[in-house]
Order: C-alpha cells, then sequence, then structure tokens
C-alpha cells in the first residue's frame, strides 16, 4: 500500500517546495533543488564516513580499557609452559608498544584487513563471512516479519483506538515487548519443541540445520529450524513498530486533509491507506531503518538459546577472550551496519518528504 | 485525489475486503518463503566454503539409517582442528579419536598402557627413551602408520614455534628424536623427564603434514576426511554447528560399536537438556556440570540416565604468598598478614567445607582434602590426625592470637593498630565463587576478619599483578601431576613483574622444588608417587593452596539409545573429557525398538517426515492466526457500516 500512495505525497509535497524555492540566478528550480539535494546528500555521506572513522578508533581501544589477558584466557587450564605463552603473546602482536599495535591495526583496517583470530587461528573477515549469512537469514526474516506485523496492527490499532482490539493488541504487544527474549524462546523449545501434554514436539530444539539433508530438503530443513526462533525475534519485536505507527497515526487522524478526504465521499479504508497512512509512515520508516542496521548485529541471546551459528554468539565468544581482532572488527561491523543504515534513511528521506534537507 | 477512487462506489459489498484480505495472507506467506529463500540461497553456498569436501560424504544419512548414530551435545564450538593449535577441551577431545597418541591411560585406574607405542623403555642415565611402535595402525587413508610419522610429529614441535603454540611443555625438553626404523622411535632428552610415558601429543601422519606451510595458520579443516588413525575418523565439520566422525572398522583395538559420532554444539545448557528430553542427542555433557536443578528435572525422566562421578577439577582458595619475579623482585600488594602461616591455616581452619558442598554444591561435590583429586588414585593423598585442618573456629582463634591478632571489639586487629581485612578475587561468571564467598564473610567475620568479594569478568590482570590477598582457584587434574605441580615452582613465575607466567600464585620455595625435580626424574611409579604425595603435603601445610571441593562431573544420557558406556574411572566416572577415546569407543547403541517410542520425540529418526510435518503446521499456524486477526477486522469494520 505504501509503494502505491507514495508517489503522490511525494508530488503534492514536492510542488509545495517548488512554490516555496521561486526563480533564481537564470536556473531552472529543479536544478537547484536537485543540488541543494545533493550538497545535503554529500553532508550525510561524509558525516556517515567520520563517524565510521571514530568507530574504528574507538573500537581499538575500548576493548584495551577492559582490563584482561587474552592469551592467559585462551590457554586457561591447559598445561602451557612460560615459554609457549610469550611465543603466542608476540604471535598475536601483544608484545608491541600500544601506538604501535594501535597504527598497525588502523592501517591493516583501512586496507580491510582486521587480522587473525586469536582463538581460532583464522582471518577474521573470514570468520565474519562465514557467520553473517546466518545471522542476516534469521534477523533478516524477522525484521521483514516484525515491520510488517508492526504497522499492519499498529494501522489497524490506531484507526480504531480506544476499542477493544487496540487495548488488546497494545497491551499484547506490550506484554511481549517486555519478555526477556531469551526466555521466551527456551519456553517455546519447551513446548513446541520437546513438546508438552497433548502438544507434540514438531521443531528442533536448536541449531540451523539437522546437517543430513541437501538440496530442496536442505532448504526445508532450515525453515524447519528457523520457525522458532523467528517467531521469538518477532514476538518479541514487534511492538516497537506497532506503537510507533500508532501514536503518528493517531497524530494524524485529527488533521484536516482527512476531513476534506472522507468530505469527498472517499470510504474509511481508502483515507486510511491512501491518506493518513503514508503521512504517518515517516517516524516509522526511521525506526525501520535503524533496525535494518541492527539486522546485522544479530541476537546474542536468541542465538545462544538455539544454538544458532551467527555473528551474535561469535560477538559473545569473541568477547569472553577477549579475542581483540575478532571483537574489534564485530564492533566496527555492527556499529557500521546502524551508521550506514542510517545515512541510507537520511539520504532517502527528502525522497519522501522534501521538507527535509532544504 | 485520484480518479479511480472518486468513482469508487461508496458502499462496497464485502469482496474487495476479502480479495485484500486474501492478498495480505498471499503477501504475508510470501514475504516469509521469499526471505527464508532468498537467504537460505547465500547460507548455502557458504557452508560448504568451510567444508568443501562435505558433499561427498553420503555416508552419514545411511549410517543414521541404522539408527546407529550417537549425538553428543556440547556447550563449546571448536577452536581448532589442528592438533598443534587447539587449546579447548572439545577439540582436544575430538584429537583423541582422531588420532593416536604413544601411551594411553588404563580406564580403570588411570595408569599408563600401550597406545600408538607396544612397549618403551628408558636407557641407564634416564636421558634416552626407546618406543616400540605398532605396526597394525594404519592411516585412514591407506598407508601405515609408523615411528617415522612419530619423529616428524615431535620434531615439528621442536622446530617450528608455531607448531609447539599447544603441546610445546611435553617437548621442550627434547634434545633428538629420530625413527631408526618403521617400528622404533628415540628420544634423547636434556634433563630426565618422568612424563614420558603421557605425552599427550596426537601423532599426524607425514605425508599430509609435511606440506603445510604455516602450522599458525593451518587449522586442518579444508580436507575431509581428515586422515588419522584412531577409533574414529572426521568426516565433516560445521564450523559453531557439528562435528561428524566415522567409526574406523580397522582400528586396532577393535572397531567402535556405533557407525557415526556427532558432537554437536548447544550454546545453552537448558536447550542441551531439552534436546536429551526430546532424544534429538543421545548426551549431555556439562561445561562443567549439569546444574543441580537440570540433574534433577533428569532424574526422574524415562529411559535417561544422569551419570554423577568424581570430576578431574579441585576448586580451592589460593593466599597470595607475596607475589614476586623469577629473579625475587616483589611486587603487588597481598596483605602482609597473610605472610604469616598461622593466620593462613586460621582462615582455613574456620572454612567449614561440608556446608560448602551441602550448601552451594548442591551435595554434587565432594570435600577437598589434598591437592590431586581421589580419582586419581596412586596420587591422591589427605592429611591425618593433627595435620587437618578441620573446621575449627576456636582453634583458628588462638592461632591468630598467637600470631599477634588479637580481638579488640569484634575485630581482629595488627600490631600497627590495623584491623584485619582481606580481598578475595572472585570470578564474576562463577555463581559458586559469589556464593562461597558470602559463607566466608560470615565465618571469618565471627572471626573478626574482614572480607571484600571482588568480583571481575577476567581475574588474570590484578591476579598477575599480584593485587589479591586471596582468590579462587582450581584447575583440571590431568592422570600425570607434572603440570599442576610444576604451576607452584620458582621456575614459573615471570620474568618481569606482572606479566602473566606459568606460575598459578607465586608460590616459590626450595624444598617444594627440590621435591619436584625429584619426582620429574623419577622412572619408578611408586617412588614417584610418594614424592608427589609429600609435595602436596607440604603445600597443605603452607596454607598457601587449600582445596575446599572436588566437583563432581554431572552428565546425562538416553539409555534407550545407549545401552552401555564406559566411565573412567571404570568403576564410577565420568565421560565426557576422558583421557582417553574410552566412552565413545566402548558405547554400545540401544537395540532398535527398546524403548524411545514413548519418548514423544523422534527428533532425528523420523527424518524428513517430521521436517515437512512441522513446516505444514508451522505455515498453518501462521496463515490460521493471520485469518483469524483478519477476521476480527473484517467484523468490525462490517459493525461499523
Amino acid at each position: 500500500m505504501t509503494a502505491e500512495s507514495t508517489p503522490a505525497l511525494v508530488h503534492s509535497a514536492a510542488a509545495d517546495g517548488l512554490a516555496d524555492a521561486g526563480p533564481s540566478a537564470g536556473r531552472g528550480p529543479r536544478a537547484r533543488n536537485t543540488k541543494a539535494y545533493l550538497r545535503y546528500a554529500a553532508g550525510k555521506i561524509v558525516g556517515a564516513a567520520i563517524s565510521l572513522f571514530a568507530v574504528l578508533v574507538t573500537s581499538f581501544f575500548l576493548f584495551r580499557l577492559i582490563p584482561s589477558d587474552p592469551v592467559k584466557h585462551m590457554t586457561g587450564g591447559r598445561p602451557v609452559s612460560s615459554e609457549q605463552l610469550e611465543n603466542l603473546r608476540r604471535e598475536f602482536g601483544l608484545d608491541q608498544p600500544m601506538w604501535q599495535q594501535f597504527l598497525d591495526y588502523i592501517g591493516d583496517a583501512l586496507s580491510g584487513d582486521f587480522g587473525m583470530s586469536y582463538q581460532f587461528h583464522a582471518p577474521v573477515v573470514e570468520k565474519i563471512t562465514a557467520a553473517l549469512p546466518a545471522t542476516l537469514l534469521l534477523t533478516g526474516t524477522a525484521f521483514v516479519l516484525f515491520t510488517a506485523l508492526g504497522l499492519w496492527l499498529g494501522t489497524r490499532s490506531a484507526w480504531r483506538h480506544g476499542q477493544k482490539g487496540d487495548r488488546f493488541n497494545s497491551a499484547l504487544a506490550l506484554t511481549l515487548y517486555s519478555v526477556p527474549s531469551f526466555w521466551l524462546g527456551l519456553l517455546l523449545i519447551i513446548v513446541f519443541s520437546v513438546g508438552v501434554g497433548p502438544i507434540p514436539g514438531l521443531f528442533p530444539t536448536g541449531g540451523l540445520e539437522s546437517g543430513s539433508e541437501s538440496g530442496f530438503a536442505y532448504i526445508l530443513d532450515v525453515a524447519h529450524h528457523m520457525v522458532l526462533p523467528v517467531i521469538t525475534l518477532v514476538a518479541v519485536g514487534y511492538a516497537q513498530t506497532l506503537l510507533v505507527m500508532r501514536s503518528s497515526l493517531l497524530d494524524e487522524m485529527g488533521s484536516d486533509y482527512l476531513t476534506t478526504a472522507r468530505a469527498k465521499g472517499l470510504r474509511d479504508d481508502v483515507v486510511r491507506r491512501r491518506h493518513a497512512v503514508p503521512n504517518a509512515m515517516l517516524p516509522t520508516f526511521t525506526l525501520m531503518f535503524v533496525n535494518l542496521g541492527h539486522v546485522v548485529a544479530g541476537q546474542i541471546l536468541v542465538e545462544t538459546v538455539f544454538s544458532w551459528p551467527g555473528l551474535g554468539g561469535l560477538f559473545y565468544e569473541a568477547l569472553a577472550g577477549p579475542d581483540l581482532p575478532l571483537v574489534q572488527a564485530l564492533f566496527f561491523l555492527f556499529a557500521a551496519a546502524v551508521i550506514l543504515a542510517n545515512t541510507l534513511a537520511d539520504v532517502l528521506y527528502p525522497l519522501l518528504d522534501p521538507r527535509v534537507g532544504r | 485525489m485520484n480518479v479511480r477512487d472518486q468513482h469508487a462506489p461508496q458502499f462496497e459489498s464485502p469482496p474487495p475486503a476479502r480479495r485484500r484480505r486474501r492478498y495480505l495472507l498471499a503477501s504475508g506467506v510470501a514475504a516469509f518463503a521469499l526471505t527464508a529463500g532468498l537467504a537460505a540461497a547465500p547460507a548455502a553456498p557458504a557452508a560448504p566454503a568451510a567444508a568443501p569436501a562435505q558433499a561427498q560424504q553420503a555416508q552419514p544419512a545411511k549410517a543414521k539409517a541404522d539408527g546407529k548414530t550417537l549425538t553428543v551435545a556440547l556447550a563449546q564450538s571448536v577452536d581448532s582442528l589442528s592438533p598443534f593449535l587447539a587449546q579447548r577441551l572439545v577439540s582436544t577431545s575430538i584429537h583423541r579419536l582422531m588420532y593416536e597418541y604413544l601411551t594411553n591411560y588404563d580406564p580403570k585406574d588411570n595408569k599408563t598402557i600401550p597406545g600408538f607405542a607396544t612397549e618403551w623403555k628408558s636407557s641407564a642415565d634416564k636421558l634416552t627413551w626407546t618406543y616400540t611402535i605398532r605396526g597394525d595402525s594404519k592411516w585412514s587413508d591407506g598407508k601405515p602408520a609408523t615411528a617415522k610419522d612419530a619423529a616428524f610429529t615431535f620434531n615439528k614441535m621442536m622446530s617450528d614455534p608455531n607448531a609447539a603454540q599447544a603441546n610445546g611443555s611435553f617437548t621442550s625438553n627434547f634434545k633428538k628424536v629420530t625413527a631408526p626404523s618403521d617400528t622404533e622411535l628415540v628420544i634423547e632428552l636434556k634433563t630426565p623427564q618422568a612424563t614420558m610415558v603421557s605425552l599427550d601429543v596426537p601423532i599426524v601422519p607425514e605425508h599430509i603434514w609435511k606440506d603445510v606451510k604455516d602450522y599458525s595458520k593451518f587449522n586442518n579443516d579444508d580436507k575431509f576426511p581428515i586422515v588419522g588413525n584412531g577409533p574414529f575418523t572426521l568426516t565433516e565439520y560445521k564450523t559453531d554447528q557439528y562435528v561428524k566422525l566415522k567409526a574406523n572398522k580397522e582400528f586396532w583395538r577393535g572397531a567402535p560399536k556405533f557407525d557415526e559420532l556427532v558432537f554437536r554444539t548447544y550454546k545453552d545448557q537448558d536447550a542441551a537438556v531439552a534436546a536429551l528430553k526430546k532424544g534429538e542427542v543421545s548426551f549431555v555433557a556439562g561445561s562443567p556440570a549439569l546444574t543441580p536443578a537440570q540433574a534433577a528435572s533428569l532424574k526422574g525422566e524415562k529411559n535417561i540416565k544422569v551419570n554423577e562421578g568424581p570430576g578431574r577439577r579441585f576448586f580451592a582458595i589460593a593466599t597470595n604468598p607475596g607475589a614476586q619475579t623469577k629473579d625475587g623482585k616483589k611486587f603487588g600488594d597481598g596483605h602482609p598478614a597473610l605472610l604469616d602461616q598461622k593466620v593462613r591455616q586460621a582462615l582455613f581452619l574456620s572454612v567449614d567445607r561440608k556446608t560448602i558442598v551441602d550448601k552451594v554444591f548442591q551435595g554434587h561435590a565432594v570435600e577437598g582434602e589434598g591437592y590431586i583429586p581421589p580419582r586419581f588414585e596412586s596420587y591422591f593423598w589427605k592429611p591425618e590426625g593433627d595435620q587437618k585442618l578441620a573446621y575449627d573456629p576456636e582453634r583458628a582463634a588462638k592461632l591468630l592470637d598467637e600470631a599477634g591478632y588479637p580481638l579488640k571489639g569484634d575485630k581482629r586487629v595488627g600490631k600497627d593498630g590495623k584491623p584485619l581485612d582481606f580481598r578475595i578475587l572472585c570470578h564474576a561468571t562463577d555463581p559458586n565463587d559469589k556464593a562461597i564467598g558470602k559463607y566466608l564473610q560470615e565465618w571469618w567475620g565471627d572471626l573478626g576478619i574482614g572480607l571484600k568479594v571482588e568480583c571481575l569478568d577476567d581475574v588474570s590482570v590484578p591476579w598477575y599483578a599480584g593485587e589479591y590477598d586471596l582468590a579462587f582457584d582450581g584447575w583440571s587434574v590431568n592422570p600425570d601431576p607434572d603440570f599442576v605441580l610444576g604451576i607452584h615452582t620458582c621456575a614459573a613465575l615471570p620474568e618481569k613483574a606482572k606479566e602473566s607466567a606459568a606460575t598459578d600464585n607465586f608460590i616459590c620455595d626450595k624444598k617444594f622444588d627440590d621435591l619436584y625435580k625429584k619426582q620429574a626424574a623419577e622412572y619408578d611409579p611408586a617412588k614417584r608417587a610418594d614424592t608427589v604425595k609429600e609435595m602436596q603435603s607440604w603445600l597443605y601445610d603452607s596454607g598457601y593452596m587449600n582445596v575446599i571441593a572436588y566437583p563432581n562431573a554431572v552428565e546425562a544420557y538416553r539409555t534407550d539409545q545407549i545401552k552401555s558406556i564406559k566411565t573412567m574411572p571404570e568403576a564410577s566416572g565420568n565421560i565426557y573429557g576422558q583421557d582417553g577415546y574410552w566412552s565413545w569407543w566402548s558405547a554400545e547403541p540401544a537395540s532398535a525398538g527398546s524403548g524411545g517410542s514413548d519418548s514423544g520425540g523422534g527428533g532425528d529418526d523420523s527424518g524428513s517426515t517430521g521436517v515437512v510435518i512441522g513446516i505444514v503446521i508451522g505455515v498453518l499456524v501462521l496463515g490460521g492466526a493471520v485469518f483469524l486477526l483478519t477476521r476480527r477486522r473484517a467484523a468490525t469494520a462490517d459493525d461499523r457500516e
């Protein structure tokens, strides 16, 4: 419904913008507007680049503030001699002075090399690209579902605010929102995976696959493993979108243009779909991009409960070390994803609402 | 605005609404399917990148059909499959199954028995060891496994520091290793070394490993099956998910009884317990043990056996003896009162071990005595008679008076007029530390001593800086005690202040060091054991290290999948993390049809049928929910009109 109606909104609003701008220096107002937009977008992109670099620097120092000894932790409880400890420290570059480590890190990171993981003896980039698809699959699916569900229920709630359905929806969403995700996940495992009473155990208790299927059966198998973690993420996650959508639609509902639309004799549904929702979408749009940024970060707790082989679990293992190269790269990736998603939202926003960026 | 809208009839009949409802439902399902499909696509090719050869492995499915797969739920994931790099217990346990070690440990009593070597002898000067290598061991690619492979493995570790990362401590005293023939391995030592009959080093095939360029970067996971000669052959590995091993039918000690062994990562122990209840896994290893609540919930279950045996860990309280470097430079800020043996002993006289075992470990532990846990019978020592520091607060108070810390008011005060207040380092991740900390505060508070429990995620920094008074300590002990004794010698102290080193607790004492050297050079097991016991006696009296408890191993398995399995020690012991491959090698599958039908799960066995049913029901539930919600909406819309 958004795709259908957004152009109308943009058009009318853009027309307002043009009227305000007026002619200048012999150039067409459209060209001037485009130029303004490009300047705005470039500003945002430069800002993002600066933030990214700041994150890169922070990631180095942040995890060195935590007092810890990666080598001792890694070899914990094993028969290792002082000589072995020293060799490991040398291999990891921990015997170098801090400034030298920092310069090496920044130099390598700028060329896309985040070093070798201490614990896994493999390039950090390789470890991350191996775990990324699993996380994108899980949180991406959940993101699409909880955004759709939140938008839909939020719209319904606002349109009939105060009624039984609205109160039920909001209460349920808030309740689920306040439930700890790992607890809900565990509950779902006990009820729908092991089975309780007459409910049979239908879903696997964890993992991404059973490890014996291939081809189409493999896809089915993965989908089967995804059901419970996705339900957990959606249940805990949709409230945000619902509430933002509900409140911004409520703000629109008293507007004159809706009265006008109704006066034209439009059906209630059409008024909502074509006129109210597109305008109420803007705050939700921002939230969607914030959530989109978090898709990459995965969900440490849900990934742990369902033993999902994604980035959340990897981050947890990396932090425990701390496996400095891995933890730095993941921190950078997570922050970068949020920064990029926000920048994307900033850059796209004027296209939806021309009042922004002028 | 829109022309079409203006001409739309004002009072529409239900059809468009229903159409939209259907449209909504369809788009919802499509979105789900699309994202699942799209995202599954990149996930699929990414996996083979980690395990390129897995596609050729057709056996697992067949083995599963036979029902002879043993699935083990583990909390850890593999760090490296290279025996030269792996540090984690899960990885070293898997190496035990993949490769032979020169010697093995008898599951009955931990004594050394033949492994890759059938017999061994040392020269009169104790510096040359000659091992006879068995002629009936073959690598899984058909080539014979010989003494040359063993010589290659040790020489590599001696010449390349990258190959010494994991097990370098075993070869640091080696002078020269040669293989005069296929069945003879000769190791020359710099000084006598008693651990020559417990070299826990996996022997790798030379013809595979000689081509490895950088041992610090090679994880042994690019070609499957991995060539080995142990009771199992590793056939498939998916990072962070599972490791699959196939039984080696030609194993010289006899073929394992299960056809396939799968180690599956369950990061959450409660989820692993759920998987066991369902029958999706046959065995759950605790990490480090099942919690009392988990054990209790499993005890009543049908077809599940909770195995509780003596563990290999000790849980102790260490006192800072005054941190120092190898050349005697003092550092850190350990409390000076603890330099007095009487004060240290007074502290341990007022620790009620029984209460700790009953209340904190809830019975899943044994009261601590000597340094080495009782499961290692031949080295176990315990204090008798007067030597024993049993719970005796009165004697503790008397010792403190003698040491010059009389009670003033309700506080013990030293000569300098300052009250006696200690700090104890605790692991924030270990609930036992915190609980015991509370008890210590109470007991030592009764004595007039203050205690601050300082819990940290990583205690190693203040620890190696010597900035602690007391600390919760613990080690997992091997059948050969050399390592856990060596960490209390002067040689283990750091070169520089605050640098981490092999030392556990900065202990450096001439008598202990002399005894350590004596046991290290003693090749007669009984005489060596006597020296080791003498060392434990010294350690006990010193009050530097006081063992509070030996936590039990608590784990569980399904009796309808595993008929029998060897514990170590055999009479009563643990299953996961043994010294040797006894448990998985000996495990016998329960005959099909014996139980299991009422376990409700079916899990792995029902295979794709279960998957299909699950998905169908999932879609139905999802569809039903969407349908119900839209119905409700339609109904209210009708009401409005």
